[in-house]
């Protein structure tokens, strides 16, 4: 067993791709210094400057460098240092990198990772802890995966490196530096679009994204003492997402529980309860349940921060609500 | 705007044949699209170039297949001048199976690899910084390669232009940026935009190596495009160019732009690109009007042959946008 954090695992998961590849290219503010969260930690000493590019504060160009260097041979990857910055890239990623092989009838790809990091918790306020994944997932042409763990950079990432399609890993910042072990000779990378299923029950099924999966799994071992057991899923990728699994289990157990970080209101748990009531409405013994933050901005003062969190205790809510 | 009298200095008789043809070739194509919008066959915003032909000629002409460019959402010309079949061209805009994108982008989405015509975009100013990543990848690959992006003067005041300039400039990477300026964003003047008069004028602090120019010189655009060219082939760059240029067509067919009424109009006859090449090569004893003649009749009965592919080709298979939204 190896320790290690989710923070050093995608520095080195990077750092055997540009190994492995030379297209393999990073761009980004401060890459080339480690980053803020140390996610390009030695890259540069390894690789040089010429691969591993520190850009100026400008997302919309550097998103865009990097679509015309994938059309034109390289294997880019992009760092956005916080999700609530994307949307200076967005033109970029949605109109440029989701449809160019679309709209260029199949002739042009576009194989790129857009790396980035979302959550609240770090009383960073309202424009640096925001869940905008669901933004993402809204657009044909890009793939969308947010990593749990050490363990799911280490099976997704070279994946989504290796993928002919713009992918945006949507980081986690709580989870960067917790401490984890990983099974000596490394994890076996695992297609996108597979959920993993991290603890079976028959009671409810809880389905969790990034940080959150860590929430329900404690939910899931208050609850056994209770009597009740919980099947916590972590689709891993939004987009594609893996239905089926979510679907069988909750033709077992009736019950769902969807929890993510994001606000509630137009987050990516309404596809998928909305995708799970189209594939088994009358399998379901309860009105599904949504764990999320309210709909407000961040607040910094950690007293507010800490009540607009969702957590263990939400979701706990949510089953008792379901099993009611 | 400079008269004719010397500006063919770069050219030889079999340059200047080449570039009449290519203008003539884009005019016919464009005054056929008319009809075809009009008559619902073609489909989409379909923004005509009319009038600025030489750019896209004195440019695209000298580039080989695999040196690349990207173009703006008024591509047509562009498209045609770099090699990309005009019956395949036909057949995108009018969303057949047999367009070059097999009908899925359209007038403002063109993409043809194998000529190296990277693409058009319908946002403007988008793909600038595409151009620049294409240049960082050829260089890092060991390949080079030129990389060329035509936009228009509207494109100058996004800010994605600015953040492009200067990556461009910092990377020195091989990259001409070809201003169309016609003096228009959209249907409004670009006096109501900017105080800033030459988009080259925005080059000069990112220290990019720029000229201005008269986009309706086809010889002098020419002329300058070769230089430019020379430098950026050795690897050396960004350069700017900014084409001034009129468009004589609206914005979009369909907008009263009242082209037909200003090319009988005496001014325009003397700054009509195709014009005044047949000015200057007939000064030079190249070759005369009727050689003009001949060339344009040469490129309706393209289009027609064009519009005759494009007319038998089938539309896609209804299966094919599902097909085609991932790679792989």
């Amino acid at each position: 067993m190896t320790e290690t954090t989710y923070s050093a695992t995608i520095a080195a998961t990077l750092a055997e791709a540009m190994r492995a590849d030379g297209r393999v290219v990073v761009f980004g503010e401060d890459v080339a210094l480690g980053g803020p969260y140390l996610t390009t930690k030695g890259l540069a000493e390894e690789f040089g400057t010429e691969r591993v590019v520190n850009t100026p504060i400008s997302e919309a160009a550097i998103c865009g460098v990097a679509i015309g260097a994938a059309q034109s041979g390289l294997r880019p990857v992009v760092e956005i240092m916080f999700i609530d910055f994307i949307d200076l890239a967005m033109d970029q990623l949605v109109n440029g990198a989701a449809k160019a092989h679309f709209m260029s009838g199949g002739q042009l790809a576009v194989p790129m990772v857009l790396r980035t990091q979302g959550g609240a918790g770090q009383r960073a306020a309202a424009q640096h802890s925001q869940s905008l994944e669901s933004w993402l997932t809204h657009v044909p042409g890009l793939k969308v995966v947010m990593p749990s763990s050490a363990r799911e950079v280490a099976a997704l990432l070279p994946t989504a490196l290796a993928d002919p399609n713009p992918v945006v890993v949507v980081e986690s910042k709580t989870l960067y530096f917790r401490r984890e072990t990983l099974p000596d000779g490394g994890v076996v990378p695992e297609p996108l679009g597979r959920a993993r299923v991290l603890r079976q029950g028959g009671d409810v099924t809880i389905v969790a994204t990034s940080r959150m999966v860590h929430e329900a799994l404690e939910a899931a071992a208050e609850l056994e003492g209770a009597g009740i057991q919980a099947e916590v899923i972590d689709p891993r990728t939004l987009v594609p997402l893996d239905l089926p699994t979510i679907a069988a289990s909750v033709a077992r157990t009736g019950r769902l529980v969807v929890a993510h970080e994001a606000v509630r209101q137009g987050g990516f748990g309404a596809e998928i309860v909305a995708q799970v009531q189209e594939a088994c409405f009358w399998d379901l013994d309860a009105p599904i349940a949504r764990v999320g933050a309210p709909f407000t901005p961040v607040p910094l003062s950690p007293v507010l921060e800490d009540a607009y969190l969702p957590g263990a205790a939400e979701i706990l809510d949510g089953v008792r609500s379901v099993l009611r | 705007m400079g008269t004719d009298a010397d500006g063919a200095g770069a050219l030889d008789a079999s340059i200047a044949r080449r570039l009449l043809v290519t203008m003539w070739r884009i005019r016919a194509f464009e005054e056929r699209l008319e009809p075809l919008k009009r008559s619902s066959m073609v489909h989409g915003l379909t923004h005509l170039s009319i009038g600025q032909e030489g750019v896209a000629a004195g440019v695209c002409t000298q580039l080989a297949d695999d040196e690349t460019v990207y173009s703006n959402h008024r591509a047509d010309g562009h498209a045609l001048a770099k090699g990309v079949d005009m019956g395949r061209l036909l057949a995108e805009l009018m969303g057949r199976s047999g367009g070059c994108c097999r009908g899925l982008g359209g007038s403002m989405h063109v993409v043809d690899v194998s000529h190296g015509f990277l693409g058009a975009t319908g946002v403007v100013g988008g793909n600038l910084p595409f151009a620049v990543g294409s240049a960082f990848a050829g260089r890092l690959l060991g390949r080079g390669g030129v990389v060329v992006v035509f936009f228009g003067d509207g494109a100058a005041q996004a800010g994605i232009f600015a953040e492009t300039l200067n990556l461009a400039s910092l990377w020195e990477v091989p990259v001409v940026f070809v201003c169309e300026n016609n003096g228009f964003a959209e249907f409004t003047p670009r006096s109501a935009h900017t105080r800033v008069e030459r988009v080259s004028d925005l080059a000069a602090p990112f220290h990019v190596a720029a000229a201005t120019l008269d986009g309706n010189d086809v010889a002098e655009v020419y002329r300058v495009f070769q230089g430019v060219l020379g430098e950026a082939r050795a690897g050396r760059g960004p350069f700017l160019l900014e084409c001034l240029t009129e468009r004589l067509s609206g914005h979009y067919v369909g907008d009263p732009g009242g082209y037909r009424a200003a090319l009988e109009d005496e001014a325009w006859r003397a700054r009509d690109p195709i014009q005044r090449l047949v000015r200057q090569a007939a000064a030079r004893g190249w070759f005369d009007e009727e050689a003009s003649h001949a060339a344009e009749a040469a490129a309706r009965e393209e289009v027609e042959a064009a519009v005759a592919f494009a007319s038998a080709s089938p539309f896609p298979d209804p299966a094919l946008p599902a097909e085609l939204t991932y790679a792989g």
